[in-house]
């Protein structure tokens, strides 16, 4: 059964910027799915479209098989949106936000009630159900955005940028939310500029550059196209001229830190092996790079998705 | 779908607040109109004498009603549904299932309920200063509800359409305003010279004051029936332009 289907889908201004030209994507439900591009690049037109904020130019959208032109309120029913920026009344408090979403979704009061109080207790959120919505911190505010996506109980759960602007537990708090959520079946697509945040959440991805997609597969395969990783070496003593490491491209960023690209077909052990052999004792190693941040600038850039360094 | 509870929830919505912000809400009207009854019906209203058998004070209650339940009706609506669009949550309503008739009944029954509930304090207030006898409840009670339609409506297309909090004050104070004060709220059309007699008839609020005050002191310078049809027409002409704008997104997608 198919989530979301899109074709032919094409949005272009009235200025005449043409934001989407022709996409077709499809998201298999229950999975947990990344629409990554570069600011500009039509994601946020195509999330607009698919949640019924933005008319399409022509194309279709189609969500657990409703037609959003034909049949929009059963489509409407199965999409939660959680979108980029805060757009809830400041001056509302929070059961009253998460309340009034289930009363504009036909939901009866006292279930209303009920699921205000469930997705309020899951988000951490029930101690400031009394609290005018402006008061909350940004964390609390993102987390009444995802109460109120979740009171009708959506199949589609679209986050549109949810952990932008929040600090590193906050965000670390609500991928293990997004991940439990999916769990309990809820096909969920996610937007984010953290490519780590789509690399370790989602198992199928699509990237949109320019109105296009222009990249989708599985996490998985996409990952096991990159043959180079970065890694940043952090040495025990300053070496004063620039080791030689066979197979391996170096780069001296100070004394004491060495950048390496290693080939995959090479590894670490090689590699480690020729430094020991040289005396040179490594104190700690990092990733230059995320993985996948690495192969998204090399889809934008139209460059080989193995470019060497 | 379930739309009477998506109804619902937005009407509930704009009572509470408008009834949540009352000093800014139900207070003015209160002192103004007093105002008005004090100063134009109690100490100029005695030396001004009769207008067509009624006192001056009885003459002037029914606009200033009216006047208030228009002006209300009409910011209600303009100045939350613009609100809903700054804040962006319209996109609560445009994700969800709602359809545009619903959404428009929603914000349009708001602005009749604040527009009749200020109309009840100002007939309150003028109790303080004169009795009002009720000629025909039926007339009065419904030409105020259609007239507090007809604005609401009219805010609403206001509030679709503006850009800035400077849109949303233009009509109030540039055509509202005036046409209220030139519909016949102090002074009976008959009392004009003739070419501007004319010039009255064409201002809709004149047809909808008068049925409001045949409604209640039995008076009107227009046929009542000629004045429900406009009404009637207005009703027709805006739900069907707030819905076309709805419909295409002018103004609220995009």
């Amino acid at each position: 059964m198919k989530a979301l289907s899109l074709r032919n889908l094409r949005k272009t201004y009235n200025n005449g910027f043409e934001a989407l030209k022709g996409i077709d994507l499809d998201v298999e439900a229950g999975d947990f799915f990344a629409l990554l591009g570069p600011n500009g690049a039509g994601k946020s037109s195509a999330i607009g479209i698919i949640s019924s904020l933005v008319n399409p130019t022509s194309g279709s959208v189609s969500v657990f098989g409703h037609n959003l032109k034909t049949e929009r309120e059963k489509a409407k029913s199965c999409i939660g949106l959680v979108p980029q920026e805060i757009n809830f009344n400041q001056f509302d408090t929070v059961k009253a936000i998460v309340f009034n979403q289930a009363g504009y979704y036909g939901m009866p009061r006292k279930l209303a009630l009920q699921r205000t109080e469930y997705c309020l207790k899951q988000m951490d959120l029930w101690d400031k159900r009394d609290s005018v919505s402006r008061r909350l911190s940004g964390g609390m505010k993102r987390r009444v955005m995802i109460a109120r996506a979740m009171v009708h109980a959506p199949k589609l759960l679209i986050l549109d940028e949810p952990t932008a602007g929040v600090d590193i537990e906050i965000r670390r708090a609500m991928w293990k939310l997004m991940k439990e959520v999916n769990e309990q079946g809820t096909t969920i697509i996610l937007t984010t500029h953290y490519l780590e945040e789509a690399e370790s959440l989602c198992r199928n991805i699509a990237i949109i550059d320019q109105g296009k997609i222009v990249e989708n597969t599985d996490m998985a395969s996409l990952l096991a196209r990159l043959n180079l990783d970065h890694f940043v070496l952090d040495l025990a003593e300053s070496v004063t001229a620039m080791p030689h490491l066979q197979g391996y491209h170096v780069e001296q960023i100070s004394g004491k830190v060495l950048n390496v690209a290693v080939p995959k077909e090479a590894g670490l052990n090689q590699l480690f092996n020729q430094l020991s052999a040289q005396n040179i004792k490594v104190m700690s190693m990092k990733n230059k790079t995320n993985r996948l941040e690495q192969l998204f600038m090399d889809l934008i850039e139209s460059k080989p998705v193995s470019a060497n360094p | 779908m379930n739309h009477l509870i998506a109804f619902k929830t937005i009407v509930r919505k704009e009572i509470y607040r408008f009834l949540r912000i009352w000093p800014q809400t139900l207070l003015p009207p209160a002192i103004t109109t007093a105002l008005y009854f004090l100063i134009f019906g109690k100490l100029m209203g005695d030396r001004i004498g009769t207008i067509n058998g009624a006192t001056y004070m009885d003459y002037i209650v029914p606009g200033i009603i009216l006047m208030s339940v228009i002006s209300h009706a009409y910011s209600n609506v303009v100045s939350s549904f613009y609100s809903t669009k700054f804040q962006r949550n319209i996109e609560e309503l445009l994700v969800a299932p709602v359809p545009n008739w619903v959404i428009l009944a929603g914000y349009v029954s708001g602005g009749i309920a604040r527009g009749l509930l200020v109309g009840v304090v100002v007939a309150l207030i003028s109790q303080i200063f004169t009795d009002i006898p009720v000629n025909n409840a039926m007339i009065a009670v419904s030409s105020a509800i259609l007239t507090a339609t007809v604005f609401a409506l009219a805010g609403f297309i206001n509030a679709t359409l503006a850009e800035s909090f400077d849109d949303i004050s233009l009509i109030p104070n540039f055509v509202l305003t005036p046409l209220s004060y030139l519909g016949g709220v102090f002074y009976s059309v008959d009392m004009l010279p003739g070419i501007w007699q004319k010039i009255s008839l064409g201002n809709p609020i004149l047809y909808m004051i008068n049925s409001f005050r045949y409604g209640l002191i039995g008076i009107t310078d227009i046929d009542v029936q000629l004045a429900f049809a406009m009404t009637g027409g207005f009703i027709l002409l805006l739900t069907l332009t707030s819905l076309i704008l709805l419909h295409k997104g002018i103004g609220i997608k995009n």
